[in-house]
């Protein structure tokens, strides 16, 4: 039993493993680039799965559309982990005996050495071996009358426990940062809109660590100021801004507000949360005037089907007013849909826009009424209506307009539906990751174990000073790099004219 | 910031230069490799054991055969195009007002010069010029896909791209994948010269061929992970995450972990030599897939093609 277990651990730490792991981990990674993923884009997943069938549904059986949170994936790199484990343990131990080691003695046939250089000298044992030892200085170095055996580059072995001790932290924090982050996107309003990280009902969208339920979020406050967008002639966007104001913390008691300028590339960093800009549409604000005279205005984002010139479709959906019988209240509700130019061009009357900033905004609008389908307990979409409500007969469309700012559409009863303005909005994402500071320093380690472990080479020389029959002295000189032979001939070479050369141009060098 | 149009027009010349040069020195690589004689077997074994390595080089000036001028030629208009190749990259940033890499042509452009620089560099310290023809055969096929399929005009880059990141991320990215396509193909070369050796007898040694591939690696696998430490904090900045799988962040780790993998296998026994060279081989075919598929078909974050 312990042999088996024995061999498997030395099996699992083996290099060959290792490798073996590390082209799984390769190859396992892979389809999460080639199919699409739940985690980036959920819509695609569902499209997918329903063009290929049962082949579709067996990947989504196996988790092929959430590749990094399988279990196989999980597997995978939890065994090149122990793998890496089991790899440094030893090889620490080893390199801690290593660091107060001795240079291995000088073998007896220097001449097998990869790299080998000899000469007869005119000087004496002891001063050829005085020699070499000033040639060798910074070595780790041992000499003893007739021999010096010296080696260097132990920082090779520090670069590269380094490197694979900050893998294993970088590896530990990703993991802990998956359990406590969030990640939250929300639309709000420009020119006073405001977003609370009060929790997550506030959000549009949000998205959980393993271990966050969100009762638990740092509270801080922000509010919309101007936005502003920049645009080259073609339509590209060169800049987006925002003014915003915000609190936390302490602020947020004294109900002190700070100014902040929101960029792309630019986000608030508070309190361990992140604030970021990702994105801005428009939203057209419609006031109805109801029969009875009563008045309701109202303003939604729409959302920009077209992102080079922002033309944005949405519906913006009214209750009628002071209607205290509740089937009637809901079968007189309207919609304004449509499409939202901010720079508008018109073929006849088929409305499009020719570039992205506002510039005597039009909209095309479809006015229903009836019967929403709002209430029947179902959450639907905010930038549309429900279609089965108008195949069913139960909303009908009652007119269509383009109007410009200010202008209105009158229905058959009478009620009005002005266009009044045009707002813009921002999508802002909350971050909150509390271990991203550790896996920032463990890859700053990564780069510096990796550069020092593969610039640094681990070599070996030694001097053997051999006295001849006619009073001079035989000196021989023998390296090895014990790592990775490559460049080391050169220092080899210079270290070997050191030695060897005569004494004048000894002299001249030092 | 407006373009400026005459500098914009003067990169493109330089391009188009640089590629015209590029295939002449192709040529005469060509020529040098088609005429000039296997080593002997006397010189092959002096370079296997000498002490010094470079002794191979070392032949007098005076006993320059014909194709070996050729071949000098080749090298000198090699540097040539690198030089016109450098002048056309400055030129765009010149006129765009912001690095030269904020786009697949001119991201792939400085991958191009990264990848001949390098060749210049080993040419001079290793035996292998005649080898010129391989190499900048597909640097040149994809600097023709870059000037043509994937052109450009000279324009400002979009929001998300503005920031500093930009310039230290994507140079770092594209020099370390331009350094990497050359040991992908020595290692193609030393995977035929190891498999049989008598059939290329003008190939260098496969000891001269891996070691190239090895040194070069190494060169550029810190400048690589270094690049994908900067992409993370950049995205960070920008996306709100420094991680989030996107496709192209996918290929770059796996590309990563197939060239870590390279490193270790040339530790380990039974996976030196072949294993290796086949290692790195893959390693370059992800590189291109990365550039190409993952660039223009997929769609996530890094996806240029709507540019």
């Amino acid at each position: 039993m312990i042999a088996f277990l024995r061999n498997t651990w030395r099996g699992l730490t083996s290099m060959r493993t290792a490798l073996t792991l590390l082209f799984l981990l390769a190859l396992a990674a892979m389809p999460g680039a080639l199919l699409p993923q739940l985690s980036l884009n959920a819509a695609k997943v569902d499209e997918y799965v329903a063009q290929h069938g049962w082949w579709g549904e067996l990947l989504r059986k196996l988790g092929f559309f959430e590749v990094y949170a399988t279990p196989w994936f999980a597997a995978i790199y939890l065994m090149l982990f122990t793998s890496l484990v089991g790899c440094l343990l030893p090889r620490t131990w080893e390199y801690f005996k290593q660091m107060r080691a001795r240079p291995v003695l000088t073998p007896r046939n220097l001449s097998r050495m990869p790299h080998h250089a000899q000469a007869v000298l005119d000087v004496t044992p002891e001063e050829a071996v005085g020699r070499a030892k000033k040639a060798m200085r910074g070595w780790r170095m041992d000499a003893g009358d007739d021999t010096v055996s010296a080696e260097r580059g132990y920082l090779r072995e520090t670069g590269n426990l380094v490197f694979h001790f900050a893998l294993l932290g970088l590896l530990v924090s990703f993991a802990l940062g998956k359990m406590f982050s969030y990640e939250g996107q929300v639309i709000v309003q420009a020119n006073g809109g405001q977003f609370c990280n009060g929790g997550i009902f506030n959000y549009d969208q949000f998205r959980p660590g393993l271990r966050v339920d969100g009762t638990d979020l740092t509270p801080f406050c922000v509010e919309i100021g101007k936005f502003t967008a920049d645009y080259l002639d073609n339509g590209q966007p060169v800049g987006y801004r925002a003014d915003i104001r915000y609190q936390s913390g302490a602020d947020l008691d004294s109900n002190t507000w700070r100014p902040f300028n929101l960029q792309v590339n630019h986000p608030l960093r508070t309190d361990g949360d992140r604030l970021y800009l990702l994105g801005h549409g428009y939203t057209p604000t419609f006031t109805v005037t109801f029969p009875n005279g009563e008045k309701r205005t109202q303003g939604i984002q729409w959302l920009p089907t077209d992102q080079l010139t922002l033309a944005s479709e949405g519906a913006t959906k009214f209750d009628p007013p002071g209607v205290t019988d509740s089937e009637q209240r809901r079968k007189g509700q309207i919609a304004v849909t449509g499409l939202l130019a901010p720079t508008p061009l018109l073929h006849g009357s088929i409305l499009s826009s020719k570039y992205p900033a506002l510039n005597n905004p039009m909209v095309a609008v479809d006015v229903y009424r009836g019967d929403l389908g709002v209430d029947d307990g179902r959450g639907q979409s905010i930038f549309s209506i429900d279609q089965k409500m108008v195949e069913q007969g139960r909303l009908q469309k009652v007119a269509r307009k383009n109007l410009a700012l200010g202008e209105e559409v009158t229905l058959d009863d009478g009620t009005k539906v002005r266009f009044d303005s045009v707002n813009d909005w921002v999508s802002l994402q909350v971050s909150h990751d509390p271990t991203q500071g550790y896996v920032l320093v463990f890859a700053i380690l990564i780069i510096l174990g990796l550069g020092v472990s593969l610039t640094v080479k681990r070599r070996r020389v030694w001097v053997r000073a051999t006295p001849q029959d006619d009073g001079r002295t035989l000196v021989e000189v023998g390296g090895l790099a014990r790592t990775d032979q490559a460049g080391y001939g050169e220092e080899f070479t210079r270290l070997a004219r050191a030695v060897l050369s005569s004494a004048e141009s000894d002299r001249e060098k030092s | 910031m407006p373009v400026n149009e005459t500098l914009a027009t003067f990169s493109d010349w330089l391009y188009r230069s640089a590629l015209g040069v590029y295939l002449f020195a192709i040529m005469l690589y060509a020529v040098e490799q088609a005429f000039a004689r296997a080593p002997r077997k006397a010189e092959a074994l002096v370079g296997a054991g000498a002490p010094v390595p470079g002794v191979l080089t070392d032949e007098p000036r005076s006993e320059l055969s014909k194709p070996e001028r050729i071949g000098r030629m080749g090298a000198a208009l090699t540097v040539l195009g690198a030089l016109l190749h450098l002048s056309s990259l400055v030129m765009r940033g010149l006129s765009a007002g912001r690095a030269p890499w904020g786009n697949m042509y001119e991201y792939m452009s400085l991958l191009c010069l990264a990848a001949v620089v390098t060749w210049i560099v080993l040419m001079a310290k290793f035996p292998i010029r005649r080898l010129g023809a391989f190499v900048l055969t597909p640097i040149l096929i994809l600097l023709f896909l870059g000037g043509t399929v994937l052109y450009a005009k000279s324009a400002p880059v979009q929001p998300a791209l503005r920031s500093y990141w930009l310039v230290i991320h994507v140079s770092v990215i594209s020099i370390s994948s331009g350094v990497l396509l050359i040991p992908g193909v020595t290692s193609m070369l030393y995977l035929l010269k190891d498999t049989n050796p008598d059939r290329f007898p003008k190939l260098p040694s496969a000891d001269v061929l891996d070691r190239m591939s090895y040194r070069t690696t190494v060169l550029a696998f810190p400048l690589f992970t270094a690049g994908i430490i900067c992409g993370a904090i950049w995205a960070e900045a920008a996306w709100g995450r420094f991680w989030g799988w996107d496709p192209k962040e996918t290929v770059a780790f796996v590309s990563w972990v197939v060239y870590a993998a390279y490193l270790h296998a040339r530790a380990t026994a039974g996976w030196r030599g072949r294993g290796a060279a086949w290692i790195n081989v893959v390693g370059f075919a992800l590189n291109v897939f990365n550039l190409f598929f993952i660039n223009l078909v997929t769609s996530g974050l890094h996806s240029y093609a709507g540019l």
